[in-house]
């Protein structure tokens, strides 16, 4: 039964008005076997699973499961031909009961054509007896945590009689206990023959209940192999690009040793995603946190902006204990924060550029709660310039301007507040090569007149080329801090690839 | 640095699609003047101007607050209680005098737009919801006020000329208070930071936030002002009426008002304000009517002519989504 093929789709494309997403993907997976997806933001893993799931429809390629070529339209199609997804955020009704939710949308009837409740509850109670879990099916979903709810959308996948079960990022919401559950339920499908496409950002998972791995970059397969002959250290590589490491980095000595100390995080933990973290940033050093998606960095630094209160851990703002609670305190104090995602956290993508501009320094821009228009034209004339943001016009639009120059008026939205620190999450993500080199000179900039900078970037080389020091993080934890000649692609993958056990004997810490 | 050479001024073209979307309610006033032109007699003299601004005196008045609450993203479907329950409470009170009368009144349905607001605002409730109980609300005091019975406040002429009377013998006195409301709008909204925060709140809430802003207060001031406009038209309608009928004042006021806000091309789902679009769409609902009733047709169809442009409207504007 093993070593047969279930599911080979070859050659998929796919774009999006001319972004290409997938471009000529070869993608198998054996019967019985749990295999990991894996690849970076952006990758493609889940346009992947879209265009086999029959949510986006591939340009061009072939997919061939259970040995017949399949063209399923639509997700219904897909299931009933035995392919099942588990979505990151459950497709479950909370309110209605467990047993409900198993078998919603295709009820057994009785002879009179109602719905059979007793038969319903019967037969769910047997499957997730089946996979180890007793519960109450009769009771709400909401009743139950997050574990036990997968593992009824896992149910109900079992009772279409899937032969693939998709399962996105089904741990990301799950503590260690509940993650031991989830996999000894894995295991059992595989046992039934089962195939599992297991896609997660926690490389430990995948070495814990995985036989092979697929690894896609930029929409492109970029390698498969049996987990037997697979470290940390090259699932990293492949899975980063190790390849083109032809960057410069400009900066020498680490000069903010003695440097005053603008922020310092202490002990700060948040649910799963951040597990006792500390972190400083001096006066007007550029600090870049480094990690895989999912290692807590933009959780720190929306804690440290007071977007999120931390469960626990304090936060020294010029050595002093200071209470951000708010947003607003945080910009009082003198922080600025560009979010990861621009449109959905940083625009006013109907309101103007000048409106978006000024929207963090309209108190200090109002008399009497009145704009004052010349002093605001004048600071948003200024900005357009010095940032060359293009645009035909202060009134135009922010949605019609392009990434990049979005991402300018952002920036200029908290230049103009004269920080003090500026948080940056992905501050190049979706901007072309020229941009991307100008906001990179801006970094710069900040730095030399004395802003301090947090950056997050999924792109290693950005913070190689741009930072005075790296902390790098994992599952939520400090893994440890790189200066001056340590900086490189190299120290960053080894030390995210590290156990834990070999960073605490092999971290070079920074001279205090 | 050789980015800091200037770019501006050179052009990026708005699609047509957009410049239709922007111009729209425009087009539709054009359209509606034109086809009176043609078939309505008589239409182009100063008393159908008067008559029209009369007679738009209540849309145009809770337009202007409609069109704050649908920025920060809500909407506020109680102002035609809160007419009934200002003019009532005038009514009773007018024995005080006008000032006290018409300050308690407006003051009353502040109260309800802070009670609203802070629903809203704070705790989070569906502002449908929020504003469906403040209708119920507000009505049900105002019937209960008045005890089921219309009152009369024909003795109190002073108060009668606000709605009747005529400034110099022809401009009706309706004309202050749209005019002082819709100034006051526009001008928060185009000048103020205020303004700039209602519609950030009602883009993005989320970027809003982070952006410094107190999107509570934001959305609870927003409600207060519509329920304050919603009173001065109540008292415009009572002393224009002469009588303050709590259970009947009003009704389907907010349909109107929606409509106007609609039509003017502020988007439902929140964000940018457009003042002087509310206060064009105000007048082309209420052209729909004048039309009509100048043709001799049934007011009926009015109705199912405004219900068309309305969904017109809504339509063209639509966000394309990508």
């Amino acid at each position: 039964m093993h070593n047969e093929v279930l599911l080979q789709m070859q050659g998929i494309d796919k774009a999006f008005t001319g972004v290409r997403a997938l471009s000529q993907v070869d993608f198998t997976v054996r019967r019985g076997e749990v295999h990991a997806l894996m690849g970076e933001n952006g990758a493609g893993k889940s346009t992947l699973i879209k265009v086999l799931t029959g949510i986006y429809h591939k340009d061009a390629g072939s997919i061939q499961f259970d040995g017949k070529e399949i063209h399923a339209k639509t997700a219904l199609e897909a299931q009933s031909l035995g392919i099942s997804t588990i979505y990151q955020e459950l497709n479950l009704v909370p309110f209605q009961a467990v047993y409900e939710n198993i078998y919603m949308g295709r009820e057994p009837r009785t002879k009179l054509g109602t719905i059979d409740r007793r038969k319903m509850i019967r037969d769910a109670r047997g499957v997730l007896e089946g996979m180890g879990i007793g519960i109450d099916v009769t009771a709400p979903l909401r009743n139950y945590s997050t574990a036990v709810q997968q593992m009824v959308a896992i149910a109900r996948a079992l009772t279409i009689n899937a032969k693939l079960v998709v399962m996105d990022e089904p741990t990301s919401s799950l503590d260690s206990k509940e993650v031991e559950v989830l996999f000894s339920v894995i295991r059992r499908l595989k046992a039934q023959g089962i195939a599992i496409i297991f896609i997660s950002h926690r490389l430990g998972e995948i070495f814990e209940i995985c036989e092979r791995v697929t690894v896609l970059r930029n929409g492109e397969l970029a390698g498969v192999f049996d987990i037997e002959s697979l470290n940390m250290q090259i699932l990293v590589d492949c899975m980063l690009g190790r390849a083109f490491t032809s960057l410069r980095r400009s900066k020498g000595a680490y000069g903010f040793a003695g440097a005053e100390e603008v922020v310092r995080l202490q002990d700060v933990s948040w649910s799963v995603r951040l597990n006792g973290i500390g972190v400083d940033v001096k006066k007007g050093e550029i600090l870049g946190l480094a990690g895989l998606l999912g290692s807590g960095r933009s959780e720190l630094c929306n804690i440290l902006f007071g977007a999120v209160p931390p469960d626990d851990g304090s936060i020294l703002w010029l050595e002093k204990p200071s209470d951000i609670h708010t947003p607003r305190d945080a910009i009082r104090l003198g922080m600025g924060y560009c979010t990861e995602d621009r449109k959905v956290e940083g625009l006013f993508m109907h309101l103007s550029v000048k409106d978006n501009l000024t929207m963090a320094l309209l108190p200090q821009l109002t008399k009497n709660g009145i704009v004052q228009r010349k002093k605001q034209d004048a600071i948003v004339q200024q900005y357009i310039e010095r940032l060359a943001i293009k645009t035909p016009s202060s009134e135009q639009l922010v949605r019609y301007l392009s990434g990049g120059n979005q991402q300018k008026v952002l920036l200029a939205r908290w230049m103009c507040m004269n920080p003090k620190l500026i948080i940056l999450d992905e501050p190049t993500r979706g901007i072309d090569v020229g941009a991307k080199a100008e906001i990179e000179a801006l970094i710069q900039e900040f730095s030399n007149a004395g802003i301090s900078v947090l950056m997050i970037s999924s792109e290693m080389e950005e913070l190689v080329r741009n930072c005075d020091r790296i902390v790098v993080m994992r599952d939520g934890k400090k893994l440890g801090e790189l200066i001056e000649d340590r900086i490189t692609m190299d120290a960053i993958m080894d030390t995210i690839s590290q156990s834990h056990s070999d960073i605490l004997s092999s971290r070079k810490e920074v001279p205090a | 640095m050789n980015v800091k050479q200037a770019v501006i001024g050179q052009h990026e073209r708005i699609p047509l699609p957009d410049l239709l979307k922007k111009f729209s309610v425009v087009i539709m006033l054009i359209i509606l003047l034109l086809i009176n032109a043609v078939f309505t007699r008589n239409f182009f003299s100063i008393d159908i101007v008067w008559l029209i601004i009369m007679q738009c005196a209540t849309i145009i008045l809770t337009g202007m607050g409609q069109t704050m609450v649908i920025s920060t993203g809500g909407i506020d479907i109680s102002i035609g209680s809160l007419i009934a329950l200002a003019a009532v409470v005038c009514a009773h009170l007018l024995p005080y005098g006008v000032v006290v009368a018409m300050t308690a009144a407006i003051l009353a349905c502040a109260v309800m737009g802070l009670i609203s607001g802070f629903m809203v605002g704070k705790l989070k409730v569906s502002p449908m919801v929020v504003t469906l109980s403040m209708l119920l609300f507000a009505r049900g005091v105002a019937q209960v006020l008045n005890d089921g019975r219309i009152l009369y406040i024909d003795k109190y002429t002073n108060f009668e000329f606000l709605g009747q009377g005529k400034i110099f013998g022809v401009l009706p006195m309706q004309i202050i208070p749209i005019v002082i409301v819709v100034a006051l709008v526009y001008f928060i909204i185009e000048k103020t930071a205020w303004g700039k925060r209602i519609q950030a709140v009602g883009d993005n809430s989320t970027a809003a936030r982070l952006a410094g802003i107190n999107a509570t207060g934001t959305i609870i001031s927003a409600y207060v002002f519509s329920a304050m406009f919603a009173a001065v038209a109540g008292l415009v309608l009572v002393s224009k009426t002469g009588g303050a009928d709590g259970s009947n004042l009003g009704r389907m006021a907010e349909l109107d008002a929606i409509a106007a806000v609609a039509i003017g091309g502020t988007s439902m789902a929140g964000g940018r304000a457009k003042v002087i679009g509310t206060l064009l769409g105000a007048i082309v609902m209420q052209l729909i009517t004048i039309t009509v009733v100048m043709n001799n047709i049934q007011y009926e169809y009015a109705q199912i002519i405004k219900s068309a442009i309305i969904i017109f409207a809504v339509f063209i504007q639509r966000e394309s989504r990508a």
